[in-house]
């Protein structure tokens, strides 16, 4: 980050340190792992024999029309929530960074609004406002509510991609002749797609994995994917929520992994 | 090298256009933020001091009634309960988190980027899963019991389900990322030199870690407090499925209000105090911010 620190000779960290790092990252892996094997893992013919191999659950899973269709649910609302967000925080975070206008402090401000408010706070207050607007409560209302949160890290994670954009190259194409809309599609866009490509990634990521906000403005009779988990899990153990649960980590750790891909030159934004 | 950075910094800003109205491509955000975030914000306000209608709905006259009967006893008790579990998951990150913190800062590049994936991809996987996968891990035919039994340690399976361990182990694992983050933030820009100057100077470890480098991350320790206390004291989920929901929460609290019994006017003066205690964090937190940022321009 800061180029000076850099150069500087680092201590080693003492033991006790990374023994209690290595403790968090078993505090942090070792469920995950426990989850993972217990959904290959079929129940036990009697006790003191150990489970069999199976993939029983998995085939449970890929059968269940009811966690089909939250699936696919999860995949519309997430798709849409991200097309918005992107659209209006990407055109929010180029005037943001480049521009000063008055309010800019203020829209800054409420920007990380939705990063520091309880998520119940959020929730319950768009279930509110939804219900008084009379806006049916279901996929559509998950949907505004997903943009609202969403906008905001579209806008930090775009804006911290242009910092130390370089304005010359805009100036050179208008000074070329080129109008507003080709600066912005030749120039512009093919500089700071990188960016926008995180963001949406993360709009997409954060409205897939969504629960609390979800809960609130779903109203009756539609689940996401996360809401159907949460209900098998109130409603009795099976262990088809470990293989469904292994799939949606599989799924969110190839995302991050995209999204974390060693890039030469290109600052990962965490 | 960072004093002209940061000179450069200053100067790219002055170069920036200023305008006299907000562009148009803020208007969409500025827009939405107002009629989705903003206004059901106020909508809390407005209802916390309506009153709760005979079949439910709210009615608009103007009491106090709900701000009273949230300083009844049992109501207290509960935002105590709140509190004391966001208080004890704060800290917890912070014990284990600085730790780690400081091992990421210190080691080599490679080390480093490995590390600070292995602390963000659970922040991004689903947090109903890994509190289902806390339950699956301590549940009664979990590995951890199978691992006693294997051992011949126990004879019984050991009951750890709905207990204040597996909450604590849910709620630390949920938040460790919150406190990292910005603790790493901190020390990676940390002048370990200073460190060895204390020490060749005389100080003790001990003094050296809590007059030198506590001090000097303090702006990282603020912030990962108000990243793991502020959602911790709202949350409810993870108690929920973990400790079977044996202590009420203000979470739980607020929920029933609007799904259960459907007093809205009271649900709303709740989240309105809750918001209170965040906005307060919030406020603490960003002024330390501004400090710290003056501080930078002026190196």
């Amino acid at each position: 980050m800061s180029g000076a620190a850099w150069g500087r000779p680092r201590p080693k960290a003492p033991v006790a340190a990374k023994a209690m790092t290595a403790f968090a990252f078993l505090l942090i892996y070792v469920p995950l792992a426990a989850l993972v094997v217990y959904s290959f893992l079929g129940p036990s013919n009697g006790p003191g024999t150990p489970d069999a191999g199976t993939l029983v659950w998995y085939e449970k899973v890929f059968s269940n029309t009811q966690i089909l269709g939250s699936l696919y649910a999860s995949l519309w609302v997430g798709l849409w929530s991200t097309v918005g967000a992107t659209v209006i925080g990407t055109a929010a975070a180029l005037a943001l960074e480049r521009t000063r206008f008055p309010g800019r402090g203020v829209l800054e401000g409420i920007v990380h609004v939705p990063l520091i408010m309880p998520e119940i706070v959020l929730g319950l207050s768009m279930l509110m406002w939804f219900v008084l607007l009379r806006i049916t409560l279901g996929y559509f209302s998950i949907i505004l509510a997903h943009i609202t949160f969403s906008v905001s890290y579209v806008i930090i994670t775009v804006k911290a991609r242009l910092h130390g954009f370089d304005d010359s190259l805009e100036e050179a194409a208008r000074d070329l002749g080129a109008s507003p809309w080709q600066v912005f599609w030749r120039v512009t866009f093919p500089l700071i797609w990188p960016g926008v490509l995180s963001g949406a990634l993360m709009a997409f990521t954060l409205s897939f994995d969504d629960f609390l906000i979800t809960f609130f403005t779903a109203g009756v009779g539609s689940d996401t994917l996360p809401l159907k988990i949460y209900s098998m899990i109130k409603f009795g153990v099976s262990r088809e929520i470990n293989a469904l649960s292994t799939l949606m980590l599989v799924f969110t750790f190839a995302l991050v992994m995209f999204f974390f891909r060693p890039s030469k030159g290109v600052k990962t934004v965490t | 090298m960072s004093a002209w950075r940061a000179g450069w910094r200053k100067v790219a800003e002055k170069a920036r256009p200023r305008l006299r109205r907000p562009p148009l491509l803020v208007l969409p955000a500025a827009g939405w933020f107002l009629w989705f975030l903003l206004a059901p914000l106020a909508i809390i306000f407005v209802y916390s001091f309506a009153s709760k209608g005979v079949y439910g709905g709210v009615v608009m006259k103007f009491s106090l009634s709900n701000y009273v009967r949230s300083a009844d006893l049992i109501y207290l008790h509960i935002f105590w309960n709140s509190i004391k579990l966001a208080t004890l998951t704060a800290a917890s990150c912070l014990l284990i988190g600085y730790p780690m913190a400081y091992v990421m800062a210190t080691a080599s590049a490679r080390m480093r980027a490995f590390l600070l994936v292995m602390v963000v991809v659970p922040f991004w996987t689903n947090f109903v899963v890994r509190a289902y996968a806390v339950k699956v891990l301590l549940g009664e035919q979990g590995p951890v019991n199978a691992l006693l039994a294997s051992f011949g340690l126990i004879s019984e399976p050991v009951v750890f389900a709905n207990t204040a361990f597996a909450v604590w182990l849910g709620m630390v694992t949920n938040y460790l990322p919150f406190m990292v983050l910005p603790l790493y933030v901190s020390l990676e820009k940390f002048d370990f030199s200073l460190l060895e100057a204390a020490r060749d100077l005389g100080a003790s470890p001990v003094k050296v870690l809590f007059k030198v480098l506590v001090p000097l991350t303090k702006p990282g320790i603020v912030t990962g407090l108000v990243f793991t206390f502020t959602p911790a004291l709202g949350e409810f989920v993870i108690p929920d499925l973990l400790g079977g929901a044996k202590t009420m929460l203000v979470g739980n609290l607020i929920t029933e209000q609007f799904l259960k019994t459907r007093d809205w006017p009271f649900g709303s003066a709740l989240s309105l105090l809750l918001i209170l205690t965040v906005t307060g964090s919030l406020v603490l937190y960003l002024r330390m911010e501004a400090r710290r940022q003056k501080a930078e321009e002026g190196a």
